[in-house]
C-alpha cells in the first residue's frame, strides 16, 4: 500500500468518482488509484464480518481462454485438473514458471457455452498488479489456435460478509442458489452479469463482472441495501491474512513453490500423479520431501504488529525466513502475520522470534485460518 | 503556554524548560484507526529530527520525529493499554512523551497554530 508509483501513471478505473464521491480515500495500488478506506479500516473489517462490505476489484484482470484442447492447454501451463472441470465450476490455481515458482494465483471457472461473455472456454480472474505479464506469458505459452482476451471493460465488484447473500438477492434473484466455488450468467436492468459465490476475505460472498457502465448504477443500488457498505484495500487486506489467505507479491513470488508456499491443496491428485506442469519433478519432490522453508501463521506476543519485511531470527540472531504480511486482527484483537519459517519450525505452537527495526518479537506458530471461514457449500445448506 | 507544529504533524508545547510532543489531529485522521504506540525511554536523547516514537495503525508503522533536541523525562503509559486515545485525544491525553529542552531557541523554526492550519489546509 507503500508503493511509490507517480500520480501522473496512474490509470482510473470505472468506479473512481463513485468512491470520490463516497468519501473513499484514494491510494496507489497495482497502477490504479484505488480506496484504501472510507470511515476507517476496523470499522470497516467488522462490517464485513457482520453484514455485508463491497469491494472494488476492477484492477484485477479477466481473461476468457477459448479454443481448441484448451483444458491440456491450461493444464501446461497450472497444476488445477481442468479437464475434470465441471461447467460453473471454479478452481484456484497457480500459473507456475518452468522452475516451479508461483508466477501469479488465480481462479478459473469452466464456462457453460452459453454465458454473458460469449466466449466458450474459461473465465480467469487473475492479479491487476501482474495481469499484463500473465497475459503476455499466456500468449507466449499457449497456442495459436487458443484465443485470449483481456476483457478491459469489465469491473468486478466483491460483495462479501454473512448478509451478502440477502442482500445481492433482492438485486440478482437466484443467486443465493449458487454454492461455494460455482458462477453462472445473471441480469441486471438487462445488462449480463457473471457471478460466482467466492471472494477473498474468508466470508461467504460473492465475485461480479458486469459491463464497466454499468458499474457506478450497480454499486449504488447495492449500498442502497442496508446490509451494504463500500470496503476499501485496507479491510480487505486484514480481512485476507485473518482468513490465511496469501496475498500474490507479499506472500508468493517466483521464489516461492506451491509447497514452500503451503498451497498443496492446488495440485489436483490426477496431475500429482500425472505431472505434466511446469516445475513437477521439483513440486511433487517438495511434497514427499517438504521444502527449505514454509509459509506458516504466527501469532504476535504483546500488541504491536510485526510486518512484512520482518526478519525472522534464530537464537544468535542468524536470518532463517521472512514475515511476508503482517498487521493488527481486528477480529481477534491481536497483531497476526504470515510468514516463511525453515520447515522443522512449521508446526503450530512453535514458538520463533522475529526481528523488526532492531526490536526482537515472540510468535508462536499457529493454525490458519485466524478465523475461521464461513464459505456455503455445496450440500451444506 | 504557547503550542508549536511541526511539517511531519508533531505538535510540541513548551513549558520553561520542558515541553510535551504528540500527534497532530491531522496526523491521527491520516493514520486511522491506531493500535500501538512504542514511545522513548526516559533518559534517551534526542536531536532535533531524530527517530522519538513509532505509531502503529491497522496497516502502517509510521515515525514520529523528536520536533526539537532534549532528553525524555517521561513518556505516556496510558498509550501501553490505550493507544485508542491517540484517535480520541491526539492533542491531549494522546500526547508521546516529554522532554527537557536543550535549546529553547530551535522552538523559534517552528509553526505556531495559525501557520499549521494553514500549512494543513495547503495540503
Amino acid at each position: 500500500m507503500t508503493e511509490t508509483e507517480s500520480s501522473e501513471t496512474l490509470a482510473t478505473l470505472p468506479l473512481d468518482g463513485w468512491h470520490r464521491a463516497r468519501g473513499g480515500r484514494m491510494v496507489p495500488f497495482a497502477g490504479y488509484h484505488m480506496p484504501v478506506q472510507y470511515e476507517g479500516v476496523m470499522a470497516e473489517h467488522s462490517w464485513t464480518r457482520r453484514s455485508a462490505g463491497l469491494f472494488d476489484v476492477s484492477h484485477m484482470g479477466q481473461l476468457t481462454v477459448s479454443g481448441p484442447d484448451v483444458d491440456a492447454a491450461l493444464e501446461a501451463l497450472m497444476p488445477a485438473d481442468f479437464k475434470g472441470l465441471g461447467e460453473g465450476r471454479m478452481r484456484y490455481s497457480l500459473l507456475l514458471a518452468d522452475n516451479g515458482g508461483i508466477l501469479d494465483d488465480l481462479m478459473a471457472t469452466r464456462l457453460p457455452d452459453d454465458n454473458v461473455f460469449g466466449a466458450a472456454g474459461f473465465y480467469v480472474v487473475v492479479n491487476g498488479a501482474v495481469k499484463f505479464e500473465d497475459i503476455g506469458h499466456l500468449r507466449e505459452h499457449l497456442a495459436d489456435e487458443i484465443t485470449l482476451n483481456h476483457m478491459e471493460g469489465r469491473a468486478l465488484l466483491a460483495l462479501q460478509g454473512p448478509k451478502a447473500a440477502d442482500a445481492l438477492g433482492r438485486l440478482v434473484p437466484g443467486v443465493g442458489d449458487l454454492a461455494f466455488m460455482r458462477g453462472g450468467s445473471f441480469g441486471w436492468q438487462g445488462r449480463g452479469l457473471w457471478i460466482s459465490r467466492s471472494g477473498y476475505t474468508g466470508e461467504d460472498g460473492f465475485e461480479i463482472s458486469l459491463p464497466a457502465e454499468t458499474a457506478e448504477a450497480f454499486a449504488e443500488a447495492l449500498c442502497a441495501e442496508p446490509e451494504v457498505k463500500p470496503i476499501g484495500l485496507g479491510a480487505r487486506d486484514s480481512l485476507r491474512l485473518e482468513a490465511g489467505l496469501p496475498l500474490y507479491g507479499h506472500d508468493l513470488d517466483p521464489d516461492t513453490t506451491p509447497i514452500a508456499a503451503d498451497l498443496g491443496f492446488a495440485l489436483s491428485k490426477r496431475r500429482r500423479g500425472e505431472g505434466g506442469f511446469p516445475g513437477a519433478e521439483r513440486i511433487l519432490k517438495e511434497r514427499e520431501d517438504g521444502a527449505i522453508q514454509k509459509r506458516v501463521g504466527l501469532v504476535i506476543d504483546g500488541r504491536q504488529p510485526v510486518r512484512e519485511g520482518a526478519d525472522v531470527v534464530e537464537a544468535d540472531g542468524t536470518m532463517v525466513g521472512r514475515v511476508t504480511s503482517g498487521g493488527f486482527a481486528p477480529t481477534i484483537g491481536k497483531p497476526i502475520a504470515m510468514a516463511y519459517v525453515p520447515w522443522a519450525s512449521a508446526e503450530p505452537g512453535t514458538t520463533i522470534h522475529l526481528s523488526q527495526r532492531g526490536k526482537l518479537h515472540r510468535a508462536e506458530v499457529a493454525a490458519m485460518p485466524f478465523v475461521p471461514h464461513r464459505y456455503v457449500r455445496a450440500g451444506a445448506k | 503556554m504557547p503550542r508549536f507544529f511541526t511539517q511531519d504533524h508533531e505538535w510540541i508545547d513548551a513549558d520553561g524548560d520542558t515541553a510535551t510532543v504528540g500527534i497532530t489531529e491531522y496526523a491521527q485522521g491520516q493514520l486511522g484507526d491506531i493500535v500501538f504506540v512504542e514511545t522513548p525511554d526516559a533518559g534517551k536523547e534526542f536531536a532535533r529530527g531524530d527517530d522519538a516514537a513509532v505509531v502503529e495503525s491497522v496497516k502502517a508503522a509510521s515515525d514520529v520525529y523528536s520536533p526539537v533536541s532534549g532528553t525524555v523525562t517521561e513518556a505516556n503509559g496510558d498509550l501501553d493499554d490505550s493507544p485508542e486515545l491517540v484517535n480520541e485525544d491526539p492533542e491531549g491525553r494522546g500526547w508521546f512523551f516529554k522532554l527537557a529542552l536543550k535549546d529553547r531557541r530551535e522552538l523559534d523554526g517552528l509553526m505556531d497554530e495559525t501557520k499549521y492550519k494553514a500549512f494543513v489546509d495547503g495540503l
